[in-house]
Formats: C-alpha cells, structure tokens, sequence
C-alpha cells in the first residue's frame, strides 16, 4: 500500500514510495497457490494470454520445485515475461479466464509467474541458446517489448541481430516508462541481458533517421524489424504550454527511473490532464513525489475513462483525486512558471465514430484554480517521420501490415509492437507487443528461410 | 446425544477413540492428557525389555502441498524400565478408572516371559491386553514383533501361553507384512485371542534425499525399512478389517488401526466391522484435540440418522464386501456431467481421451461458441474416472442404466457355461 505522504517527507525518504507495491508471494504462499491450480486441459488462462504462455505446466513445475523449468516455460512464450508479471492486466487475461472463478477464486497468475520468474532473475539461470548461426542478418529498430521480443527469437532461430536503440539501455517501456513501484528498472534490464546472452548486438544512444540512415540498415540486414513504438506526448495546443512546470507523464516517470529523485513536487498542487493509465502513472507518481494534491482532470465522466479498474483503485488509494467533465483551457503562470490553470466545463454530447458520447464545452463556464505543475497524458505521438524515411504505408502514423505476416508495403521491411497498434481494436499491451515481436521475428524467418517465395 | 459406548470383547470404552501404542501413550503425562482431551482409550506404548532408540526416527510422505499423507518411523517398543511404566500406568488408571487402558506388550518367544509380564501388569489394573505381533523393525529381527506376527503357529502358541494366565481379555496385534492377513487371524483366534487389532505398520521407505542421496530418515549415513502409517494406509487397513471381519473362521471382535484422522474414516471401519478404532499419526500431526470433532462428528453422524449406539453400526457394511466373482455383469452406470456447476476444465475429457475410453467429447455450441462436455453415454464403460478426477464434487454423477438382462455373476455365469450355457449370457 501507498506510504503516508506529508510535507515532512524529505527527498530521501521519498524514495521509499518508488520500491514496489505489491509484495513477492513467500515461497509458502506460492507452494500453496500453485498447489492449488487444477492443472486444467485445453486451458483458458492460455488463450487469454496473447502470448499463449503454457500456464498450467509452468505453475505445476512450481509445484514441484522446478522452478527453472517453470521459468523457462514462461520466458520461451514471452521474452518480457518477467515484465508482464508485474504490469499484465491480469483480471481481464489469464486470471479473469481461470475456472476456479466460477468454483471458488481465481489463482495468482500473475505473481506466480513472478515467482518464477524472480527465481530465475536471483539464480542468475542462462535460459536460453543461441541457434546455429544461419548466415543471415536482421536488424531490429527499437529496443521495446516488441522489437526485445523479436531479437531474442531470431538469435535462438540462429540470426546475426542487431537492435537500434535511441535510448541509453533497451527495454523501452518496461525500461523507462512503467512506474517503478510497478515495475522496477533491473526486472526489464535482466529480460534485455537475457536477449544479449545470446549474442544480439545492442546499438543503444541510437536514433535511426539521425545517427544511421535507414538505407543504410536496409543495405547491411537481410531484413528489418520495425518496432519503435510511440512518441513523446502531444502538444495540448493551449496558451501557457512552455512555462516552467509543464510535463508530460512519460518524462515525468522516466525521470524517476532514471535519475535521482528531486523535492520540486513536495507540498505542491499538481493537475494531470487525461484518464489512461499513463495518466494515473503520472498522478501517483506526483503523489509520491510528495505533491500535496493530485488532481486527474478529464473531459468526460468516469464511465468513459480508459484506465484499468484496478488503476483508479490504486490512484485513489495514493489519493489522486478526479475531476471530471473539464478540459483545460490555458495555462496561467507567473516569472515563467505555473501558477494557475484555466478550465472550462464540459458535458456529454452525441455519440462520436466510437459511441463514446463527445464532450461539449459548457459556455461561459470557465474558472481558474491554482496549480503548480500540469502534467500532460493525453496519448503519445507516432514516429511519423521514420515511418516515412522507410516509405513505409500507414494510416496517421499506425503502419500497414499484411495480415498474419507483419511485413510492411516494403517487402524487406516487417512492423511490430505499438507502430502497428491502433484504430481502437486493442489496448496496447506489453503483453501483446511481446507477441507481435515473437511472430514478427517467425515470419521474418519463415520470409527469409524461402526466398523463392514472390515478395 | 448417541451412546458412544462400547464393547469390545468384554473391554467397556466411554467411546471407540482409543491412541494406539505408539509415541503418543509413552507416559502418563502423555495419557492423562490424552484423556482430559477426550480420548476412550489408550494402549499404552509396547512394554518389554527396554531398548535403544536411534536419531533421527521418524519421517513423512507429504503430496500436493498437504503434509504427512504418509508417516514412517523407526523407532522401537518403550525405552523406560517396566517398573516405570507400571507405575505411571497404575496412577493413570487410578485417576481415570472409567478410561480404557490397555497394556501393549512383547517379550521373548518364551512362555515364562509372557507369563511374567501379563501377570506384572493386570496386577495394576490394566482393563486388557495387547499382543504385538506387528512391529517391522529393529523387534523383527530379534525374532519378536512381526517376525512372530508372519507365521501363524508362533501366534497361536504364544497367544495360548498368553491365556494360560491372563485375567483381561486379549487383543492380537497383527502385521499387515504378510500375503493374506486372513491366515494369522485365524491363528490368533484359535490360539484363544479374544480379539484381533489391526493394522500395524507397513515396510516403507518414505524417500531418498535428492542432494546427499541419504535415505530418509537416515541414522549417521544409514537408513533402515520403517513403518507406515498415516491416512495414506487406510485403505489397505480398511480391507485387512473387512477381509477378517467377513472370515467365519476369524469370529472375533476387530480394533481398527490404520490412517483414521476423523470421524468419517471411524465410521468407515466401524461399519466394515471394527468394533472400536485406535489412532496415533492423525494425533501426532495434530495434537490430542483432534478427538473433539472425532466424537462430536460420530454423535452426529448418529443422531442424524436416528441410530441410538455406535455399537448399533458395527459391521453392518461387511455383508456388502464380497468376491470379484460375486458382482453383477449386468449392472450399468454411465457419467453424467452437470452443466450448471462444471468449470470447464477440461480434466475429465483429458483423463478419458489418454487414459479411459475417450467418451466425454468437447462440443462447442454452434450458437453462443461456449464449449461444454458431454459424454456418449454409449461407449462410458462407467470407470468413474471422470468422476474421479472432477474437482468440483457433485458436477459428475454415476448413475445407474436400468438394463433389460437379469442380475448375473462371473460365478453364476462359469456355472450356467459348465452346465450346458442354456442361460442369457451377455458377452463382454
């Protein structure tokens, strides 16, 4: 559970409000869950899990002990298993199938797989191989769930990969966007080590389209992997934008992650503008950042919100607070920075595309309340312009792919992960990202082991 | 509230809970508070010539997260001198003269040994006597215990010389390291034994340390064969029970031993003929409380089912244990799967498709593409395999296929066959 946060809090004891929530079960507990589980046939749990992780038989080898076998159970159907035990929406896959929730309650996927996987991560277990060396070269552009994915299953497929990462370490998401009392930074670093055991060569601090030109991959790799997921948040487009004080959620999380913390929000009033789950990142961390009020602020009514059920709990047990039915109209600041911010009312309307009622702004409703920091999360910015220095198809920045394949309209050229995602047809999960990077990388094969088939 | 009461070969017990002679009925500590928890009875811890005992000595056989399914141990008859006993046992009687207390015992295959010793003890005030011909280990090899307990003319020799001067009625203890327990019942009951008690514990190796490929337990680097107890023994005890219970020649009263941890496994043995039970491996997991629902559960198992005395069920399920042989060919029962209560696990269909006789098919309904099992009631041969293997208890029944032919055994069937095969004969 959330720590007691006051204005006492000094910078250090922040810290203690980033280690993770939800506690490791104790071997005992695990022994007794998985003790528990009926060892089903055909089981749900497995096609709830966009992985297809082989659920029943890795939490049976927990029962009996063999925990390096229940892990690499886990980690051959998905190479960011590790992560996706922490931040899987385990309710609405595996654990919202399992039978047991018609008989008595469901069983801790979830943090069984965890305790596998921490198993593994503690016993420092090489689980994997590379294959046979094929002769032929893949390059990976992005270091995320997916394109990790992808390049751990060619190198056990036997291919040279290497991966483009802008980023200082690989990971992508796990790594630096995921709150780190979710999910803590070495967990990702562990899963990105495993893929380099196994002979994949990271090029991190490298930005495609900037440091190496994509002619260039094309030439030296006998395929391509696009899987650079999303981009930085978009502009709210309203006055005030540029003042001290304003922060999108991603950066405010990966600062976090990535440096040490700083004092700037303690006893501060902060406003996180949006209701995804990225904007409940960014209000739980501004409260444990020691900010004195946290308010999410959202257009429309809590009905409509994105952000899993299980998120608005915890939100409001960090004590995030919600306002719904406003949308912001300027950022009010003062010498430069954030003082205050300018809402207006809104109400549900007609329908859109979607059936999601449009919210209309009330008119005459505006009113100012005082703030400190405004935090963005209103989604996040596709790679536009790499996706176009490949000459690559795509609809507003979501690349086509031909059905089953993942290969893109350049026939060298195969997408995965978030670049593919969108059009409102699934959540972007870490879990399915995995997913698309372990078919990617089998289509890739499948592509590259039959050249004789027309492109 | 039911009479618990009862008789077993003239020994009167205030309810058929009695400990088995064991480590649990080593003292009159031990005793008296067993009987302040609410233990009938107690055989007291096998008295003879005292012995050493070895560290470690016991170890458990634990299953699916649940711990001492099995129970083994190595450890011999009492370690403290007679004269000890006999005390504590006199002052244990004295304080509770209206609980059962009987003296376990095995001494040298000699008559004046018996003679001694029974006299020794019914002289402070035991209410019977119990011969242990069961032990498997360490007794065994000095030619006592189950080394007696294998060959019916010892038994019956030494349970004659036991008569010659015993006051209190017998019990003989048998071991059930033996191809038909039949055989030594009927020798102790021809000796003059006026009731037999069984089981004793089963040779057994509980485990082998994965790491140091010790046995376990093991004494200094060296195991030793150990005796098996615990629930997971009760159903080779429960036929030992029955098979003698149902022996015309046997004829005498049965303490059941073996695995009972509750009331249900109580009432099993009782109705298979035990005319009383003796725990141990259930108290020794639990402590002595677990008596409390022991009693409390037969009481209400009783009224329940209106029945005034427990005396009332005993033996009454032996006339239904028979012969292969004696078993209708001609009774069906098919599996029915109850749709409201199955989860779906799929683990009856998987243990009848690799295991049974591939009868419960996965259908998905056409309409709502929700998948649901359902068995080809003519090709379930009635296993119960499925029902077995369901973990949701009720969701597979048996049920019963009125068929067109009459009721017909193997037996009747070899018979109607050697005298001319004019019957109905149904081919398998």
């Amino acid at each position: 559970m959330s720590v007691p946060l006051d204005e006492t809090k000094t910078i250090d004891a922040l810290q203690a409000n980033f280690t993770e929530v939800v506690p490791s079960l104790k071997p005992k507990e695990a022994m007794d869950e998985a003790n528990r589980c009926l060892f089903c046939y055909d089981a749900p749990c497995i096609k709830a899990c966009p992985t297809s992780i082989d659920i029943p038989s890795f939490i049976k080898k927990i029962a009996t002990g063999n925990l390096l076998g229940s892990a690499k159970t886990i980690m051959d159907a998905n190479p960011v298993g590790a992560s996706c035990a922490r931040v899987c929406p385990t309710e609405e896959l595996c654990e919202g199938a399992c039978v047991l929730n018609h008989a008595s309650k469901p069983i801790m996927i979830g943090l069984l797989q965890r305790h596998a996987t921490d198993w593994a991560i503690k016993n420092q277990a090489a689980l994997f191989q590379p294959g046979k060396s094929n002769g032929k070269r893949v390059a990976v552009v992005g270091g995320g769930p997916a394109g990790l994915s992808a390049a751990r299953e060619l190198a056990r497929l036997g291919y040279a990969v290497t991966v483009y990462e802008s980023k200082g370490k690989a990971g992508g998401l796990n790594t630096y966007g995921i709150v780190s009392f979710r999910l803590p930074q070495e967990i990702s670093l562990w899963e990105v080590e495993q893929v380099k055991a196994l002979g994949v060569e990271f090029r991190t601090n490298t930005t495609v389209g900037v440091d190496v030109q994509p002619e260039e991959i094309l030439e030296q790799h006998d395929s391509i992997l696009l899987a650079v997921g999303m981009g930085a948040v978009p502009q709210l487009g309203i006055e005030g934008e540029d003042l001290s004080g304003v922060l999108d959620a991603i950066s405010l999380v990966e600062e976090t992650k990535t440096k040490p913390l700083t004092g700037q929000m303690i006893g501060k009033k902060v406003v996180v503008i949006g209701a995804g789950n990225t904007a409940i990142d960014g209000a739980t961390t501004s409260r444990r950042l020691g900010a004195e009020q946290v308010q999410i602020l959202y257009r429309r009514t809590e009905k409509e919100m994105t952000c899993y059920q299980f998120e608005y709990e915890f939100a409001k047990q960090d004590g995030v607070e919600f306002r719904w039915l406003v949308a912001p109209t300027r950022i009010l600041g003062e010498n430069g920075r954030v003082t205050g911010l300018e809402l207006i009312r809104m109400e549900l309307g007609e329908p859109d595309g979607k059936g999601r009622r449009k919210p209309v702004q009330v008119p005459d409703s505006q009113f100012v309340i005082e703030v400190d920091f405004v935090v963005k999360a209103i989604g996040q910015t596709r790679h536009l312009p790499l996706i176009e220095a490949f000459g690559l198809q795509h609809q507003n920045g979501i690349v086509a792919i031909e059905e089953g394949t993942y290969r893109t309209s350049h026939p060298q050229v195969f997408a995965a992960g978030d670049v593919i995602f969108g059009g409102g047809k699934t959540d972007a999960m870490v879990v399915d990202a995995a997913n698309h990077g372990v078919r990617a990388a089998h289509a890739i094969h499948t592509a590259l082991s039959d050249l004789t088939q027309p492109v | 509230m039911a009479d618990l009461r009862i008789n077993l070969a003239g020994i009167e017990s205030p309810n058929p809970f009695w400990l088995a002679s064991a480590p649990p009925t080593n003292s009159g500590h031990q005793v008296q508070r067993a009987f302040e928890a609410g233990w009938g009875g107690a055989v007291w811890k096998t008295l003879g010539e005292p012995i050493m005992n070895v560290t470690s000595r016991f170890a458990a056989l634990h299953y699916g997260g649940q711990r001492v399914l099995g129970f083994n141990n190595i450890e011999l008859i009492t370690d403290r001198p007679l004269e000890e006993n006999l005390k504590e046992m006199e002052e244990t009687k004295r304080l509770y003269p209206k609980h059962t207390l009987i003296a376990s015992l095995m001494v040298e295959h000699k008559r004046e040994a018996w003679h001694e010793i029974v006299k020794q003890v019914e002289a402070i005030g035991v209410d019977g006597l119990e011969l242990n011909f069961g032990c498997p280990h360490g007794m065994a090899e000095r030619g006592m215990g189950s080394a007696v307990g294998q060959h019916p003319d010892l038994i019956r020799q030494q349970v004659e010389w036991v008569k010659e001067v015993a006051q209190t009625p017998v019990i003989v203890k048998l071991t059930p390291n033996i191809t038909d327990i039949r055989f030594t019942a009927r020798a102790a009951s021809q000796g003059g034994a006026d009731a037999i008690s069984m089981i004793n514990t089963i040779n057994s190796l509980i485990g082998v340390d994965l790491d140091s490929w010790l046995p376990i337990p093991h004494v200094d680097g060296k195991g030793a064969h150990g005796g098996y107890c615990g629930p997971a023994v009760k159903p080779i005890a429960l036929n030992m029970v029955a098979e003698c219970a149902r022996d015309p020649q046997v004829g005498i009263p049965i303490s059941g031993i073996g695995g009972i941890s509750t009331w249900q496994d109580a009432v099993e043995f009782l109705l298979m003929g035990a005319s009383g039970v003796q725990v141990c491996t259930a108290a020794m997991h639990h402590g002595f409380r677990i008596v409390e629902d022991m009693i409390d559960g037969l009481n209400n198992y009783l009224d329940q089912r209106g029945i005034p005395s427990v005396m009332d069920i005993v033996g009454k399920a032996v006339h239904t244990y028979s012969d292969w042989g004696n078993l209708n060919l001609n009774y069906k029962i098919v599996a029915r799967i109850h749709e409201e209560t199955c989860i779906n696990c799929n683990k009856c269909h998987i243990a009848c498709e690799d295991t049974s006789h591939q009868c419960i098919d996965i259908v998905t309904d056409e309409m709502t593409g929700k998948e649901r099992l359902v068995v080809r009631e003519e090709d379930c041969v009635g296993c119960n395999l499925c029902s077995i293997v369901c973990p949701v208890e009720g969701t597979i029944e048996m049920v019963e296929i009125p068929t067109e032919q009459p009721p017909l055994t193997w037996n009747q069937r070899q018979a109607a066959l050697a005298a001319g095969g004019s019957c109905e004969i149904k081919s398998e």
